[in-house]
């Protein structure tokens, strides 16, 4: 049996997202610049889609840029706030201490500039509060970027509540909702939500393309400079096929969020229950709170890259935040910051659902994971001293 | 997946000599839990031949099949043969690590020879310290 149980890293691509894109490569081919009537066409098809894309996310067509994805979403909003409050002499940004490295390296990079950043604590629930948010915004606070849900261990933020906090300070609000957008609800003005970042291959579009909202009035800085697209705030031709395929992707998955997320995360529960049987075992990021497909486990003892290794020989497609599999020596920061130390963090796992995979294919990774865990750790070292007493049980 | 060579998703899920040596002869044990990597190597010498060796990793894929080798590689040999093994050459058996798991075939030659210390040790055996050099051409944990 195989099973894709990797979402929160990619999606496979939508039937009608595909239809969607097909005839740009055929018919719409057109430059939306040009002046002629092949790219004025294009142009009609483009700004339908910025039209669809706000209708989404409950804003206006102009509030929408088209990006190369969440990352440079991410980039370009947070470099705008901070240059906005830069010309105010407000230099202080707040985060999360679990961001995406799309935002917390473009922090970093301000960071040198000279900006201070306050990364909020997410040991309490594995999530943050608005109270926090509350208690850390100064007078010379610039940005709140906050994701809308952690890609890792899909605890969800309170967004609105955040919102509300910001709106009442003054300060502009960012969120990263690049693992939320399709698949929860999502209002940017009933949220207060200044700007936010998405991206379409996490809710069955293609990869390479997503979007920034910016709300009116909000300067943008330009990311990358060039022709005048994008309302002169994103240089290059757009990706129009790309944007046809989000677009329809986005649409369709908003149309089902409902019965997908009662679908995904009946999966997710029964994941959630059989794996928390495994001893020494926990689950990672907020237990009610929680993304509709994110299932996320610590296995003391164990390694992540052998356990995803012995994985996907079963035919289950999934990912860890273990140091091997993050390519630095590193575990994941973010399961770092929930306060998992090093030895328990290299044994992470994270299977992410969508409504495609089914209650069989659950039941083949409730039989193979905790085997493999098993094997494993009859061949640890690790497992060994701590069922013989010599180290202590973390979990 | 060419993640790996053939060899090492071999070795990786048919592991050799895994296990533990309770009167073993000499132990080793290199790596920490905190940078993701241990392996532990046991050795039965009898008349400087290493007659049994078994081993137990903590660590990737790359990590079980290059202690698994280098098993493979020193069971029967002497004890002066298996001081020889370099890391190089586990890799070679393997058809070659990717860059950055070559520190994984480290592990397993320096786990060797911490075993064979230990050995040393425990019969007081004269030895050049010089040939054990304790991790430090491994930065993995740095």
């Amino acid at each position: 049996m195989f099973v894709y149980a990797d979402n929160a890293a990619t999606t496979k691509m939508s039937r009608t997202a595909i239809d969607a894109m097909v005839p740009c490569f055929e018919k719409i081919y057109g430059n939306p610049s040009s002046l002629h009537s092949v790219g004025q066409e294009a142009k009609e098809v483009l700004e339908d889609c910025r039209s669809r894309v706000a209708a989404c996310l409950g804003c206006e067509s102009r509030e929408i840029y088209f990006t190369s994805g969440g990352s440079e979403a991410d980039n370009q909003a947070i470099i705008s706030a901070a240059r906005m409050g830069q010309k105010k002499g407000k230099t202080h940004i707040i985060s999360t201490a679990f961001e995406h490295h799309a935002v917390l390296h473009t922090l970093e990079k301000l960071k040198k500039e000279g900006f201070e950043i306050t990364l909020l604590d997410v040991k309490e629930n594995h999530n943050v509060t608005a109270q926090q948010v509350k208690d850390a915004i100064r007078e010379d606070t610039c940005l709140v970027t906050v994701m809308y849900a952690n890609n890792e261990i899909g605890s969800v933020l309170p967004i609105a509540e955040i919102g509300k906090v910001c709106k009442e300070a003054g300060v502009v609000f960012h969120t990263d909702a690049v693992q939320a957008v399709g698949h929860l609800h999502i209002d940017v003005k009933k949220e207060n939500i200044d700007m936010l970042s998405l991206s379409a291959h996490k809710f069955h579009g293609p990869k390479g393309v997503g979007a920034l909202y910016c709300r009116r009035g909000l300067p943008l800085v330009n990311v990358i400079e060039g022709g005048a697209q994008e309302r002169g705030k994103r240089a290059g031709t757009e990706n129009l096929a790309a944007i046809c395929g989000m677009t329809a992707a986005l649409e369709e998955a908003c149309t089902n969020i409902d019965s997908n997320s009662k679908k995904v995360a009946a999966l997710r529960d029964k994941l959630i229950a059989g794996l928390g049987q495994i001893p020494h075992s926990a689950l990672n990021g907020d237990a009610e709170n929680r993304l509709p497909g994110n299932v996320s486990f610590c296995f003391e003892g164990i390694e992540g890259e052998s356990l995803l290794l012995m994985l996907d020989m079963q035919g289950i497609s999934a990912s860890s935040g273990s140091a091997c599999t993050s390519g630095s020596l590193d575990p994941s920061h973010v399961l770092l910051a929930i306060g998992r130390v090093h030895d328990v963090a290299h044994g992470s796992l994270r299977l992410s659902l969508c409504e495609e995979n089914t209650e069989e294919e659950v039941d083949h990774i409730l039989k193979v994971v905790p085997q493999v865990v098993q094997t494993l750790r009859n061949m640890s070292p690790v497992w060994r001293d701590l069922q013989t007493g010599k180290r202590t049980y973390i979990l | 997946m060419a993640l790996y060579s053939e060899k090492v998703m071999d070795h990786f899920t048919h592991p050799r000599n895994v296990g533990v040596i309770e009167d073993a002869d000499g132990v080793g044990e290199v790596g920490n839990a905190k940078c993701g990597d241990i392996m532990k190597i046991y050795l039965k010498i009898e008349n400087d031949i290493i007659v049994d060796v078994k081993f137990e990793t903590f660590g990737c894929g790359s990590a079980i099949a290059s202690s698994s080798m280098a098993t493979e590689m020193i069971m029967g040999k002497s004890i002066h043969e298996a001081m020889e093994l370099t890391n190089k050459a586990v890799a070679e058996a393997l058809d070659g690590l990717p860059a950055h798991k070559m520190h994984c075939s480290v592990l397993a030659e320096e786990a060797i020879k911490n075993a064979l210390k230990d050995y040393f040790d425990r019969n007081n055996i004269p030895y050049d310290k010089k040939q054990f050099p304790d991790c430090e051409h491994c930065h993995h944990c740095e």
